[in-house]
Formats: structure tokens, C-alpha cells, sequence
């Protein structure tokens, strides 16, 4: 008879592995992303049938580049959490799984990437 | 292809849908949408910080009667998304999980949906 709780026995080895981590990650990116989508909202209203130059000045406002940074990294962070959760579910073939997983997170990183790029540069006044 | 024999996920087609579950794939197909929109979204910031000739060629495409119906469809996938999203959300807290409540709520949500996107196309179109 083994006296080890049967708790102790059974962490580590579920199927889910690190699941309430990728659950937490959903969640609070999610509650981010209310906020974020308000400011979007915002952005899609003010800038309305202006011109180049009128959103870049927009844009280019601190609190303003800041959101529209921060909305672009939160959302593709979280929607990367739910393909990754959709391919999971749905994808069984392992190498497909395992492509498509890898092929999401690079699209992900690459265009993290390029939205901080054009943001700093509307930011720093450089957009042409 | 060689799918393993795994235990599979339910196949949603041998279900006779409901409200609920129709509401529940929903929020995954319109998040899978929303993929894509963020990355429209993307592509917007950088054809802004690229200059004027860019951001021209970006509403040109926006600008034809299909880029403004995708772009319309991305707008209701995002407030069903977000206000789907609260649903789950409040769920998480363990409230409103009784049928009664999660008919209702999934109603006010489709609602909410369709008049915000309304509401916002009326603005920017």
C-alpha cells in the first residue's frame, strides 16, 4: 500500500498536462481585450473618412499608439490560444497537428512583429 | 493520411442543434473569423506607417462592395465574439449557468450583436 496522496500521484500526468495555465492566458487576455475592442471602436469611429495624414496624427497621440499596440499584440496572443485549442480538438492527423500548430505561431510572432514596427513608427512621427 | 485512434472530439452533425450549442460553435467560428480580422487589422497599421500610396491600396480593397461586406461581417463576428465572450466569462464565475438564463443571455447577445454592428456601420459608412 502506497502511501502517497492520490492527488500527488495524479498531478502530471493528465492528458491536459499545463491546461489551467492556457486557461488562465485565455481568460485574462480576454478581459483585456473588452477594453481593447472599446478602443478600437473608438479608432473605427473617429477616423471615419479622414484622410492618410489626419489618422496618422490620430494615431500617433501617446495614449492612442499605446492601445492600438497593445490591441494588436493582446488579440493575436489570444486568438493564437484558440486555434491552438481548435486544432486540438479537431486536427488528429499528429504531423498536420503539428504544422499547423507550428504554422500559427510564426504568422502569430511575425505579425506581433510588423503591428509594434508600424505602430513605433506612426508613433515616432516617421510614417511618410 | 493516418489519423491516430484516438478518442475523437463530439462530431457536432450527429447532434440535432440547439440554441446553446449553436451559439457555443459560433463563438469558435467567429473567433477563427476574428483571426483574420486581426490580421486585416495588421495590415492597416502597417500600410498607415508605410504612407499614403499603401494606406490608399488598403481602402481601395475596403472600399469595393466585397471588402465592405467582409469587412461588415468581421465587425458583427467581433461584437457577437465580445459579448459572447462576456457570456463565458460570467459563466466562469458560476453564475448564470441554469437553461432559463443561458437561453435568455444567448438572445441578448445575438441582439446586442446585430444592433452594435448596426449601430457602427451607421456611423462609419
Amino acid at each position: 500500500m502506497s502511501l502517497r496522496h492520490p492527488l500527488a500521484k495524479a498531478i502530471n500526468h493528465g492528458a491536459a498536462g499545463d491546461g489551467v495555465g492556457h486557461w488562465w492566458a485565455q481568460r485574462l487576455s480576454a478581459l483585456f481585450l473588452i477594453g481593447l475592442t472599446a478602443w478600437l471602436v473608438w479608432a473605427l469611429i473617429a477616423n471615419a473618412g479622414q484622410s492618410h495624414a489626419e489618422i496618422v496624427v490620430w494615431l500617433s497621440q501617446p495614449f492612442h499608439a499605446a492601445m492600438a499596440g497593445l490591441f494588436a499584440v493582446v488579440a493575436l496572443y489570444h486568438s493564437r490560444l484558440g486555434l491552438q485549442t481548435i486544432i486540438e480538438d479537431y486536427v488528429h492527423h499528429r504531423a498536420a497537428e503539428v504544422g499547423l500548430q507550428v504554422g500559427v505561431m510564426v504568422i502569430t510572432v511575425v505579425a506581433m512583429a510588423f503591428a509594434v514596427l508600424a505602430v513605433i513608427q506612426i508613433a515616432l512621427g516617421a510614417a511618410s | 493520411m493516418n489519423p491516430s485512434q484516438r478518442p475523437l472530439s463530439p462530431h457536432l452533425q450527429v447532434y440535432r442543434p440547439q440554441w446553446t450549442s449553436v451559439l457555443s460553435i459560433l463563438h469558435r467560428i467567429t473567433g477563427v473569423v476574428l483571426s483574420l480580422g486581426t490580421l486585416a487589422v495588421v495590415w492597416a497599421l502597417v500600410a498607415l506607417a508605410q504612407g499614403e500610396a499603401a494606406w490608399q491600396q488598403f481602402t481601395a480593397v475596403l472600399d469595393t462592395g466585397l471588402g465592405t461586406l467582409v469587412a461588415s461581417a468581421f465587425l458583427l463576428a467581433l461584437f457577437y465574439h465580445l459579448l459572447n465572450g462576456i457570456r463565458h466569462l460570467v459563466w466562469d464565475t458560476g453564475r448564470g449557468l441554469d437553461l432559463p438564463s443561458a437561453f435568455a443571455s444567448g438572445w441578448a447577445v445575438v441582439v446586442g450583436a446585430i444592433v452594435l454592428t448596426a449601430v457602427v456601420l451607421g456611423v462609419v459608412l
